[in-house]
């Protein structure tokens, strides 16, 4: 026999009495689990959809106001486009999208238009020496994209993110605006400043001026231009999280020559949302360590008192206090692995079935939440049985003998 | 041997002091048999609660072989609990949802002995005292007096020189009682030494010397002649 045989006897014959804390701590835990799950898949709902409103940091020229760049887009002053491959090589972390940009005004069908210059994805991964380092080693997406739930065309990625995978030296996408003014269709070519280019595709509509431009390849437009390897602007989407841990100071640092602003707004509805479901989460732990602590406890203390002529009978048997402690943490530990397990079990059961039809968002599990299941039950067991069981320990030998 | 040297236990009841051992010196020779005897409150237990190093005295010393027991750390005391006395309860105080076979395990489980070891020798005491067909019930599958063979077993788990039992035979029919001071005195005729709290005489009898007790002090002492 083990002295955890003898707990775990211990524990079904009384069984009836640990029902209730037992209960206490798991639906703690089914709740913390519950809450965890569909706050993560609410928070990744939500980003995506802020996602979609675009960049939220912007490198600029220094002398370049935001306001300059929203009134006109398009400014005298440039960058070196090898900013992008400082930001791309550099362990900042926390960068989602980067989008350089060259735009200049350009005349279709007597109509003023903007080109605007862009950088394909797959020109980021065609650079061996950004491989290894750099952007794309860090996680892309901040946690936003869900395997099998983001998926997106890629035109709207573009009109979304200014990301696309592929575009060619000679080919065009055309914003809404510009098809419709100029009845240019997929497949065919325009003239844009002496250089002839095939439409790849029309963009949906946006509202917005993206809807008057005509995109093409970076490079080609910086040649056309005669401008050399610049850009205007360089777009980022930053990780809310990062930015609000200092991402625009790092920026600022690694790019001293140039302007790191933040769109605030969008900034701060992300950490705001993110803040209040942290918070909610903060609250429901502090609820469950309480309830479920006091529950065990209370009910520590009780089992203590119980069994005081057993712990006394032990100690006349040659049991010392340290023996009585383990006794009474072992109980502990078992409730709180048990407890910790079974509200993992019932919690993600709970969100993958409830999440979607209260939060309106898909839930999947989280494997890595068991460990914190477990690690925070155990931790409230322990800690409200230390009491009890230390008061077992120091308990009076001889209340197992009963004429005294 | 045991020996009290002028060992006085003062307690606190509701304010009020109460002398349970008033400066008793006391020598038990090693192989002795002792009953103690007196009325309730006489402080026959407090003797062999303060004999087994589970009170310590509020003056005085106890003294096993040469080993002073109060100026021992508690886990000595509780290491010297285990390997070298046995206690027997009048209510047995047997662990309820453990099986005979466990209960006697428990004391060796507590020395540190592995499992199959700890088997082999709970099952032999329990032969010994008659119960090897009872070795899978629990105390509440099994009569007062195989509970009482339960703890005697219990008791002599790891082989203890000295026996303390506080009224062994106080909730036993006189059959069994019978049983139980044949048994003790079986394990006194081995070598080992017994201090045995009693309040029937014919039991009482049965040792080699009886104590008397009256308000905390050996009042008087007899030797049975026909045991020694």
């Amino acid at each position: 026999m083990k002295i955890r045989t003898l707990v775990w006897k211990e524990i079904f014959e009384r069984k009836n009495q640990l029902v209730t804390s037992f209960l206490a701590i798991v639906l703690g835990i089914t709740v913390i689990v519950a809450i965890k799950n569909i706050t993560h898949y609410s928070e990744l709902a939500v980003a995506r959809e802020l996602d979609a409103l675009g960049a939220n940091v912007l490198i600029l020229p220094k002398s370049v106001t935001l306001q300059d760049y929203y009134t006109a887009d398009m400014q005298n002053e440039d960058l070196p486009e090898q900013y992008v491959t400082q930001i791309a090589m550099s362990d900042v972390q926390g960068v989602d999208n980067l989008s350089p940009k060259l735009s200049v005004p350009v005349e279709l069908g007597g109509k003023d238009f903007i080109l605007t210059g862009i950088l394909p994805k797959s020109e980021f991964a065609a650079k061996a020496s950004w491989a290894g380092a750099g952007i794309f080693s860090h996680p892309i997406g901040c946690g936003a994209v869900v395997p099998g739930l983001n998926a997106q065309p890629n035109s709207e990625t573009l009109v979304r993110n200014r990301v696309i995978d592929d575009l060619g030296p000679d080919e065009t996408l055309v914003g809404a605006d510009v098809a419709a003014t100029t009845g240019l269709k997929e497949g065919d070519s325009l003239v844009l400043l002496g250089k002839t280019f095939a439409v790849t595709a029309t963009l949906p509509q946006t509202g917005t001026i993206d809807d008057s431009r005509v995109f093409a390849h970076l490079h080609t437009v910086q040649e056309m231009t005669g401008k050399g390897a610049v850009v205007n602007a360089i777009e980022v989407i930053g990780c809310c999280v990062e930015i609000s841990g200092g991402l625009i100071q790092k920026l600022n640092k690694l790019l001293p020559d140039a302007k790191v602003v933040t769109i605030t707004q969008i900034v701060d509805t992300q950490v705001k949302t993110n803040q209040m479901l942290g918070r909610l989460s903060t609250i429901f732990l502090a609820i469950i360590v309480l309830v479920g602590g006091a529950s065990i406890a209370n009910y520590m203390y009780a089992n203590v008192y119980e069994r005081r002529r057993e712990i006394g009978t032990l100690m006349a048997l040659g049991a010392g206090s340290s023996i009585v402690l383990k006794i009474f943490l072992l109980k502990a530990l078992m409730l709180g692995v048990a407890g910790g397990i079974g509200g993992y079990l019932i919690g993600t059961l709970l969100a993958v079935t409830m999440g979607p039809r209260f939060a309106g968002v898909p839930v999947l599990p989280m494997p890595f939440l068991a460990f914190w299941a477990v690690a925070i039950s155990t931790l409230i067991a322990l800690v409200a049985s230390y009491f009890p069981a230390r008061r077992a320990a120091r308990l009076d030998p001889t209340t197992s003998l009963q004429e005294v | 041997m045991l020996r009290l040297e002028s060992v006085t236990k003062n307690y606190n009841h509701r304010r009020n002091r109460v002398k349970a051992m008033d400066d008793v010196s006391l020598e038990i020779a090693e192989g002795d048999f002792i009953a103690v005897v007196g009325a309730s409150g006489s402080g026959k237990s407090t003797l062999l609660l303060v004999l087994g190093g589970m009170l310590s005295p509020s003056s005085g010393r106890v003294l096993l072989d040469d080993s002073s027991l109060y100026e021992m750390s508690a886990e000595g005391r509780a290491e010297l609990r285990r390997d070298r006395i046995g206690f027997v309860f009048q209510t047995f105080n047997l662990v309820p949802y453990l099986t005979a076979l466990e209960n006697v395990q428990v004391p060796l489980l507590l020395s540190g002995m592995d499992d199959k070891t700890q088997i082999e020798r709970a099952t032999s005491l329990l032969e010994r005292v008659g119960l090897g067909d009872r070795l899978d019930h629990k105390p509440a599958e099994l009569s007062v007096g195989q509970q009482q063979r339960v703890a005697l077993a219990r008791m002599l788990a790891n082989d203890p020189g000295v026996i303390l039992a506080d009224e062994p035979t106080g909730n036993l029919d006189p059959q069994t009682c019978d049983e139980v001071i044949d048994f003790l005195a079986e394990l006194n005729s081995e070598g080992r030494t017994v201090v045995m709290v009693t309040h029937d005489p014919r039991v009482a009898k049965r040792a080699k010397r009886t104590l008397r007790l009256e308000a905390g002090a050996i009042f008087s002492e007899e030797t049975e002649p026909n045991v020694a």
